[in-house]
């Protein structure tokens, strides 16, 4: 059966060209759909991080597909790996470098607590020098438990008064 | 060029002072450490060990005397031999050998990571900083009095610290040191894990 609308997107007849919607729901939309990766990436976790890159999970498929190694051009840390206390002043000072709205993943149970390193010169989570948003557990996680952080990052994000900060910064 | 089996005899015949150290595996020798380079160089030049495959230290306690002894392992890359060369510190306060960067390069970072983790001195030794942990860092954490758990110190960045209020702290070992299981058993079961789960980081360890 042949049908004679093609329309893929909205009636512009019936809504006259015009899209109402909310401020945040816009921002939001946008920030959620491409989280530029501060790939932090200090030990094994993260060949599971170029893993969810990489085609077999695709993370393009959820807007993150785009690693930047500059700090000012990333919104989402994501600390993949054991934190040494020597490199935790760095992680620190990348996490400064970021511009605002931005965001961190800790993947991995090193990120998140110190993992098995209960050692002289493991930090002992990266929490105690950056604000973490998703905690990934895992050690490594798998691909898919990166993906669902993501997706979890993505639904705290769809929830922020991004207008209103913006308006107030 | 001497072969594998007249090390002993050649090393023993040039330098009188040498002694056989008890080993398992390789040929081995005690050295006294104002001879330790002419050794390492006459096993380089006539011996034909020309790589430097390790050169580690022992820390044998506070109280023991001589506490560090350095070690170095020769292999001779034609004919696949090792040798093995100790040598004692002889202060046990402020222990020093003489540095082995001279006869190979590569010993530079190996003997920045001893005086790194022992506190040991490698006189002569061009870039003499520590390698694994941060200059300033108090500590030398091979040693046998240093616990695993670390000492609470300051962070390497002053300005990250005071931005943070984070502290190098002794990790909590609650029921570890995590170690894996071996046996048969399943992978699971032999995960790295805490061996005495009957404490934590909110129940006081038993007495
Ligand atoms: S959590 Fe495991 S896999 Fe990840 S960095 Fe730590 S040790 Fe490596």
């Amino acid at each position: 059966m042949v049908t004679s609308n093609n329309e893929l997107a909205y009636n512009s007849k019936i809504e006259g060209e015009v899209v109402v919607t909310r401020a945040d729901a816009v921002i939001n939309w946008i920030r959620t759909n491409s989280m530029w990766p501060m790939p932090m990436g200090l030990a094994c976790c993260a060949i599971e991080l170029m893993g969810t890159a990489s085609s077999r999970f695709d993370i393009a498929r959820f807007g993150a597909e785009v690693m930047r190694f500059s700090p000012r051009q990333s919104d989402c840390m994501i600390v993949a790996g054991t934190v040494t206390y020597k490199m935790a002043s760095v992680v620190r000072r990348i996490y400064d470098q970021m511009a605002e709205p931005k965001w961190v993943i800790a993947m991995g149970a090193c990120a998140s607590t110190g993992g098995m390193y209960r050692s002289y010169a493991t930090l002992q989570g990266v929490d105690r020098i950056i604000p973490v948003d998703v905690y990934i557990s895992g050690c490594p996680p798998r691909p898919e438990a990166l993906i669902d952080a993501l997706m979890k990052l993505q639904a705290k994000v769809r929830t922020e008064p991004s207008a209103n900060k913006l308006l107030s910064a | 060029m001497f072969a594998t089996a007249d090390v002993t005899t050649a090393l023993k015949g040039k330098f009188p002072q040498v002694s056989d150290r008890p080993s398992s595996d390789l040929p081995a020798f005690n050295v006294p450490v104002g001879e330790v380079l002419a050794v390492l160089a006459y096993l380089r030049d006539e011996g034909g060990f020309d790589m430097l495959v390790d050169l580690t230290a022992i820390d044998w306690a506070e109280g023991a005397s001589p506490r560090f002894t350095v070690v170095y392992h020769l292999l001779a890359t034609t004919r696949g031999a090792y040798v093995r060369i100790a040598t004692n510190c002889p202060s046990d306060a402020v222990p020093a050998v003489p540095s082995a960067v001279g006869l190979w390069p590569g010993a530079n970072w190996h003997e920045r990571e001893c005086f790194d983790l022992f506190g040991i001195t490698f006189a002569g030794h061009p870039d003499l900083r520590r390698i694994l942990m941060w200059d300033g860092y108090p500590y030398h954490p091979l040693r046998k009095e240093f616990p695993l758990a670390g000492i609470e110190t300051v962070l390497p960045d002053v300005e990250v610290a005071a931005e943070t209020k984070a502290k190098v702290i002794a990790a909590p070992m609650a029921g570890g040191p995590f170690v894996a299981s071996v046996g048969e058993m399943n992978l699971t079961d032999a995960e790295p894990r805490a061996k005495d789960e009957s404490w934590n980081e909110r129940k006081e360890k038993p007495e």
